[in-house]
């Protein structure tokens, strides 16, 4: 079970906002590199984001580049899973080879701020703060074997291969 | 059962008789990283123990996207991908060669391929029949090392495309005007597939346009069939024995099937922060404009600078805009210069930079100032992309853009050839 705070954003969050191609110079940095996340979004966040928390977008999470270090960033800032409407594919796959659970579902009665509890098992994300109870798309069976290993790098240690 | 372009690939690398939602591991013809996504994958690829790559001659590096490096840390990176390509014969493609997708359809990328690379434009080789798609660093370190990876077949949009342009159009406002239609998210998962008998048509340079903009509806892919135009582009490139015919088979299921008529195409423009947000040249005249960028995997071919070239011949840039060209590689650059062009751009006022990314991303050459605009033949107008959110970044064809170079605002091309 997951527990933490909402930071809401918009639609079309792109991985430009998350991580912009001007800070490329920071990517073999990545300590230096996670003080930016999302800052072209919320420059506050970075500073008001904790550990377990919930990064909560709309529609088209995550478009635009492959950068793999847009969902490293998120991941290192503490969060514990990425709730959007919809996400885009690169994204997507990118953050679950890291191992940071990405869930669809109806994010628009969460609001900025509410408290959430998700339960990964069940399916489940229920706002503590305004009662709903929404359900999230289940995360497709190959990407979960990939999830559940932590990651597509110890995945590959363990299996040696794919075994999806 | 009858297949889309997507489905006979897979199935054939994957050695399945695969449909779409399938989940199939298949074999990578070509993996590549480029230099901001690289250094990430070098280092996954090295924590994971590996230490041989699955095929060196097919896994390159590309330094482009910092071309020659601005700063101590980039060049740093780009050592680390040198050596990198030092200890294990990986392929390295070095500054001022030019983009990867460029390199990747010039001289690497087949029909019939399965092409993956760290960067979301790799959809570029689409243009060949290649299934190329974007994925992260990890998933390249993998393929790598394994020479394969997986994917999960996707349902395919067939793209039917009749009628001729007008003159002023191009295949760049073709693709806007349909990621206009289709919206950012409009193709998510899917793989868009282009035919009719416009594509048929089709140059491989407007081909690769197309493909290279699939990623921006958040396609998989974006794919052409290989057919003539595909052999002569190869035959060109000095690699005729490259050429295999690819089409998709008669009766294969779409997940739907959009019809474009070339005629009713206007020259069109992204506007800022997103490239779903289009209007028509039209709509957007007097835009004022403080940089004119002609370049990129999208419009830094020979082709584009030859449409900018006719518009820019004799002419002056506007002294409140900047014209910044980058000819998107090497062999194009060459060309640029055999064939005059690179004296008509100077002479009208043009910085020419070397071959690769340039002002594309916003990491040097070309960063825009507070509250600036900046006309591009880019891809991408995300807020932030070109170094400054306080930036406004407009998409459009070479010839929009150099036509609005000489006026000094978003200009319909049709008043300037
Ligand atoms: S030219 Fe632009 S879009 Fe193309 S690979 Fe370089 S940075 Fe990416």
């Amino acid at each position: 079970m997951l527990t933490g705070k909402v930071f809401k954003f918009g639609d079309s969050i792109s991985t430009d906002h998350i991580v912009p191609g001007r800070l490329a110079h920071l990517r073999s940095n990545l300590p230096e590199l996670a003080k930016h996340v999302l800052e072209d979004a919320d420059p506050t966040f970075a500073e008001r984001v904790k550990p377990g928390d919930f990064v909560v977008g709309g529609n088209n999470f995550g478009l635009g580049s492959s950068r793999e270090h847009a969902p490293l960033v998120i991941k290192m800032s503490g969060v514990s899973a990425v709730l959007a409407k919809s996400v885009a594919r690169i994204f997507f796959r990118n953050a679950i080879n890291l191992g940071l659970p990405v869930l669809v579902c109806d994010t628009d009665k969460i609001e900025d701020g509410d408290r959430l509890e998700v339960d990964l098992e069940q399916g489940t994300v229920k706002d503590l703060t305004n009662g709903n109870e929404i359900s999230f798309k289940k995360i497709p069976p190959a990407m979960l074997c990939i999830l559940n290993e932590g990651g597509l790098m110890p995945y590959i240690k363990k299996h040696g291969d794919f075994k999806l | 059962m009858a297949k889309t372009l997507a489905e006979k690939i897979l199935s054939h690398k994957a050695q399945a008789d695969a449909f779409a939602g399938d989940i199939v591991v298949s074999k990578v013809d070509l993996a590549f990283v480029q230099d901001t996504t690289g250094p990430l994958a070098v280092r996954e690829f090295k924590k994971s123990g590996f230490d041989a790559l699955a095929n060196s001659k097919r896994a390159v590096l590309f330094l482009d996207h910092a071309a020659p490096s601005p700063n101590r840390q980039l060049s740093t990176d780009h050592m680390l991908l040198r050596e990198f390509a030092l200890e294990t014969g990986a392929t390295l493609s070095d500054v001022g060669e030019g983009v990867c997708h460029q390199i990747t359809a010039e001289s690497l990328a087949k029909p019939g391929d399965v092409i993956i690379g760290s960067d979301s434009h790799t959809v570029t080789a689409g243009a060949l029949g290649a299934f190329a798609t974007g994925m992260g660093s990890s998933d390249v370190a993998v393929g790598f090392a394994l020479g394969k990876t997986w994917f999960r077949v996707p349902e395919s949009i067939k793209i039917n495309v009749s009628g001729a342009f007008q003159k002023g159009v191009y295949a760049k406002d073709l693709i806007l005007h349909l990621i206009g239609l289709t919206g950012a998210d409009g193709a998510t998962y899917q793989s868009l597939e282009f035919g009719g008998e416009t594509v048929s048509k089709m140059t491989m340079s407007e081909r690769l346009t197309i493909a290279n903009m699939a990623v921006e509806a958040g396609a998989k892919a974006g794919l052409f069939p290989s057919d003539e135009v595909t052999r002569d582009y190869l035959v060109k490139q000095g690699r005729g024995d490259d050429y295999a015919p690819l089409a998709a088979d008669e009766g294969a299921a779409y997940e739907r099937i959009i019809e474009i008529d070339a005629a009713k195409i206007e020259p069109t423009v992204s506007k800022p922060h997103t490239v779903d947000n289009t209007a028509t040249v039209k709509e957007l005249k007097g835009t004022k404009i403080q940089q004119v960028f002609i370049g990129t995997c999208t419009n830094g071919r020979l082709e584009d600078f030859a449409v900018a070239a006719a518009i820019l011949k004799d002419k002056k840039r506007n002294p409140q805009t900047r014209l910044i060209i980058a000819p998107a590689s090497k062999k194009v650059l060459i060309q640029c210069i055999k064939a005059g062009y690179a004296e008509t751009f100077i002479e009208a006022g043009a910085i020419i930079l070397p071959p690769g990314c340039a002002a594309c991303l916003g990491l040097h050459q070309g960063v825009l100032g507070d509250g600036e605009s900046c006309l591009s033949t880019a891809n991408r107008n995300f807020k932030g992309r070109m170094g400054n959110p306080e930036g406004f970044i407009y998409l459009a064809s070479p010839a929009t853009a150099a036509a609005s170079a000489i006026t000094g605002e978003i200009t319909d091309p049709r008043e300037a050839l």
